[in-house]
């Protein structure tokens, strides 16, 4: 498993203190960050693969500072966002999977068969020529995280794929991120996503006040939520 | 919805075609409806165009979705044309909106996206000596296209709640929300975008 560092990470928006040091090694395969909104989860989240920078400390991915390696980080790191009509950028199905690998060097059969292995991996083969404005909630969340997958990343970071999602949709995706053999740190606030987690961190405020198994930090809170 | 990048799966000939050899065609069978001078010449070329979609065994219904939005606007046209201009010309100036539109919608229908941003991205090739960036005049092609249907969504929304909040007739409440809502869009896609290794 990658072990992503965090040393003593801070973030302001202007004034406002997002994240006020924090102090982590991730290093399990499956890992939960869970808070109230504004607690800092998806900062946190974000500078996994570099997307936001720190404003003091350092975020690492196996040694790689995500500021000056974002590039190599974000080969390394896939991120599912909560809506995925920000992720999707191409008109069909297959069009959206085949643009992240546009830069791997494969040629255009080699990319067209590991587009479709991906496809009738999450379920969506029958769906390959669609558009995907037309596809259902479900099927977009399967699609971004298809295109994410695509690449062979090590880490899978998903800021609540899940919020926008009716039941069963969300148990679908869920339950799919749950058998993925790649290293996960899963944003959510849907508490029952985290049994089975190796950890589950509690943000509140831009501070960690939790961190160990779901049975140790998930009371923890439920408890700041009364 | 948007009639852009409607793909509809086939391995006709049209569909085998490649996308540089359709566009061509599209702008010669453009230029050539354009030049039409008599509603006959039209009728020919309408023709022409229905051998077409049957060649690509594009479905009627489906040749209706890509006119039918068009409506109002050729009836507007059509009605100042009959009225300034003659039938004649009413005719002629509604026959070639129409054909042209259909034409167009004929290679959109038979091609994909991808295949046409590639023949643009070559076009674009010898202009790398001035600083233009082919691929990413090709990325920002395929992002107009995908956000056609996504500013349609906002303006959607918007406008529901508009009508929930009984401002109906209000343009305010339409459009400072619905840019709002697509300047944050756009900032949301920009990080996915760089989140997918488009900056790297």
């Amino acid at each position: 498993m990658a072990e992503i560092s965090f040393r003593g990470v801070q973030h302001r928006y202007g004034d406002r203190v997002v994240l006020g040091g924090v102090d982590l090694v991730l290093t399990e395969q499956r890992v939960g960050i869970v808070g109230a909104n504004g607690s800092g989860k998806s900062t946190l989240a974000r500078m996994i693969n570099g997307l936001i920078s720190p404003t003091a400390g350092s975020v690492t991915v196996d040694g790689l500072d995500t500021t000056s390696k974002g590039r190599e980080v974000r080969r390394r790191v896939g991120f599912v966002f909560t809506d995925p009509d920000n992720q999707i950028v191409m008109p069909t199905v297959a069009e959206d999977v085949a643009f992240s690998l546009r830069r791997s060097g494969l040629s255009k059969p080699e990319i067209a068969d590991r587009v479709t292995q991906t496809l009738s991996r999450f379920g969506l083969a029958g769906h390959a020529d669609h558009p995907t404005h037309l596809l259902s909630g479900g099927q977009k969340q399967l699609l971004a995280l298809a295109a994410v997958l695509v690449t062979g990343p090590d880490v899978i970071v998903a800021d609540e794929p899940t919020t926008l999602l009716d039941l069963r949709n969300a148990r679908m995706v869920s339950n799919l991120l749950g058998s993925l053999p790649e290293q996960l740190v899963l944003i959510t606030h849907h508490l029952h996503l985290l049994d089975g987690f190796d950890r589950v961190v509690v943000l509140d405020r831009g501070q960690v006040v939790a961190d160990g198994t779901p049975a140790q930090a998930l009371p923890v809170y439920t408890g700041l939520l009364e | 919805m948007s009639m852009i990048g409607l793909y509809q799966p086939g391995s006709s000939v049209l569909h085998r075609l490649p996308a540089g050899v359709k566009l061509l065609g599209l702008l010669l069978a453009v230029v050539g409806i354009v030049l039409l001078t008599a509603p006959w010449q039209l009728g020919v070329a309408a023709l022409a165009l229905a051998a077409g979609f049957a060649l690509a065994r594009i479905p009627a219904r489906v040749i209706g979705r890509q006119l039918w939005p068009m409506r109002w606007f050729v009836l507007a046209i059509g009605i100042f044309q009959v009225i300034f201009a003659g039938p004649e010309r009413a005719v002629m100036v509604c026959g070639t909106l129409l054909l042209t539109v259909a034409v167009a919608a004929l290679v959109t229908l038979t091609t994909r996206v991808t295949a046409m941003l590639d023949v643009c991205q070559r076009l674009l090739g010898p202009l790398r000596r001035v600083g233009v960036d082919p691929d990413r005049a090709g990325l920002v092609l395929a992002l107009t296209i995908r956000c056609v249907p996504l500013m349609a969504e906002i303006i959607g929304a918007v406008s529901q709640a508009r009508k929930a909040r009984g401002a109906s007739f209000s343009m305010r409440a339409l459009v400072v929300p619905a840019v709002v809502r697509a300047l944050r869009r756009a900032d949301a896609i920009g990080d996915a975008l760089t989140a997918r290794g488009v900056d790297d």
